[in-house]
């Protein structure tokens, strides 16, 4: 099988004032198509950095990186990123804002029916058909960042980059967006990096949990392998006993092994 | 009912009772002084000064109308030749560094001179009054253009330049969907800033260039002595002033987001 993103032996660090700090080392993973991975880690672990990485936002300071068999030397569309605070352009509408990328990709190939018609099937995608021609402020925290999916999964990327994508909303709110994007991954059959501090959400969603080690000079730690049937269901999952086994597993990482020193 | 004398209260008296104070005040000094007129006076001879404002009688002796469509017209010419050469130049120092680095020495110790103190480069240069008090409006409208510009592009969020390079976006959609509508509001800024002095100077630019125009004005009727029409020119150049900047403010709220 091949391999859709390969990280082999990566290695970033950062010029700074008193020197290079080491963000990363010994980076390696490798990910399969339509597999759903996130990344977990205490706040300073580089988990960002290397969402980053895979985004072609960085560049490493040493190492290999793959996306299908090609180099990762820069953003591209065949990586489609959710950032954490949707980074939705104000002045556009959600269509606008969506179009800006679709456009972009298939601009030079399609006509305008067929990209307007692109942009609606993604916003369809996140169930917000109604809210195209509204802007961003007009629009509730959860409205927008499921437009920032819909704006990234427009692309039609070949993975799916998500930095904390529900880290800034309710409790609620987020709850109901997992359940859609877990709909949408099924769907679409995405391939699917995402950063999360939230345990429960890693293993909710994941089909593989990458726990990463403090920085500086964080590295993979450990990776736990999800193997709950899909679909999940949240309340199902609320009395599994391996669904807790595992939740134990990432929180016995976390505040056992890689336990931080009160900041 | 209650809520419209409420709202009478809040908005309307207190306003209407600082402008009655300055009436009072202002005709309690005229009646102490055997020179400066009152306020009734000083109507009086603008409901004659307005009854005719478009009169032409001599080069030197033309309505009020006249004398502020004028001066308007020069601080649009030398405001819109700062905005052409003021905006751009902001855009390309905000953007890059070097450039930054390289105007800001010049711009730091220019922006505080006095725009008069540029007349007189402007005679010398153009040989002509008028175009000298264009330059002057030129040189004390561009400063808070560049600045304010330059300062909105760097302000620039990290989250949309971000955006714009997962989307690959072209330079060109990278200037027209993110870098100008981000600058907009800052760029509105730099304009109303440079309207304000523009048609702070232009009375004093006009009064040293004379011609048509409501600097010159006043100082012709200074040299008639007067001294009602010098006032009614103080409220008239107040007056319009405040309109040019509510007309920017409006603007500037059509494109907050």
């Amino acid at each position: 099988m091949k391999k859709y993103v390969q990280i082999e032996n990566v290695q970033m660090s950062f010029e700074t004032r008193q020197g290079a700090f080491v963000a990363l080392k010994d980076i390696d993973l490798k990910i399969d198509p339509g597999e759903f991975i996130t990344l977990i880690g205490h706040s300073g672990c580089g988990k960002s950095t290397l969402l980053n990485l895979i985004a072609g936002l960085l560049m490493p300071t040493d190492g290999v990186m793959l996306c299908a068999d090609r180099e990762i030397a820069g953003p591209g569309p065949d990586r489609g990123v959710v950032f954490q605070n949707h980074s939705l352009l104000p002045w556009l509408t959600c269509f606008e804002n969506v179009h800006l990328a679709v456009e972009r990709v298939f601009g030079k190939t399609e006509d305008k029916a067929k990209l307007a018609q692109r942009v609606n099937e993604a916003l369809e995608l996140v169930h917000l058909t109604h809210a195209a021609q509204k802007y961003p402020h007009e629009i509730s925290g959860g409205m927008k960042q499921r437009v920032g999916i819909a704006r990234a999964l427009s692309m039609q990327p070949k993975v799916l980059l998500m930095d904390e994508p529900f880290g800034a909303l309710d409790a609620l709110t987020r709850a109901h967006l997992q359940d859609e994007l877990m709909k949408i991954v099924a769907a679409t059959k995405s391939t699917v990096v995402m950063v999360t501090h939230d345990v429960d959400e890693a293993v909710l969603l994941s089909d593989r949990i990458v726990m990463m080690t403090n920085g500086p000079a964080a590295t993979i730690g450990e990776i736990l392998s999800v193997d709950l049937p899909k679909p999940r269901n949240r309340l199902a999952l609320a009395n599994d006993a391996h669904y807790h086994r595992l939740r134990g597993a990432v929180l016995e990482f976390l505040y056992q092994k890689q336990a931080k020193k009160a900041a | 009912m209650i809520r419209i004398r409420k709202h009478l209260a809040e908005h309307w008296v207190p306003p209407a009772i600082g402008i009655a104070l300055f009436l009072f005040l202002w005709s309690m000094l005229a009646q102490g002084s055997e020179t400066l007129p009152g306020p009734a006076k000083t109507w009086d001879s603008a409901v004659v000064l307005f009854s005719d404002p478009f009169y032409q009688k001599t080069p030197n002796d033309q309505g009020i109308g006249w004398n502020i469509l004028n001066s308007l017209g020069r601080v649009g010419i030398g405001f819109g030749l700062a905005a052409l050469i003021g905006i751009p130049l902001g855009f390309m120092i905000g953007r890059f560094g070097f450039l930054d680095k390289m105007t800001s020495p010049i711009v730091s110790m220019l922006r505080p001179v006095s725009p008069l103190a540029w007349l007189p480069i402007g005679l010398l240069v153009f040989q002509a009054a008028n175009p000298a008090a264009i330059w002057v409006i030129f040189i004390s409208s561009i400063w808070p253009m560049i600045i304010n510009t330059a300062m909105g592009v760097r302000q620039l969020p990290q989250d949309y330049l971000n955006v714009a390079r997962v989307l690959n976006l072209s330079e060109w959609k990278v200037f027209t969907k993110i870098l100008f509508p981000a600058t907009l509001p800052y760029m509105l800024t730099g304009i109303r800033l440079a309207i304000g002095t523009a048609w702070l100077v232009i009375v004093a630019a006009e009064m040293l260039t004379g011609g048509v125009g409501i600097g010159f004005w006043v100082w012709d009727e200074w040299n008639n002595l007067n001294v009602e029409h010098i006032i009614i020119a103080i409220f008239v150049v107040g007056i319009i002033g405040l309109l040019l900047e509510l007309l920017l403010i409006q603007i500037a709220k059509r494109f907050s987001y």
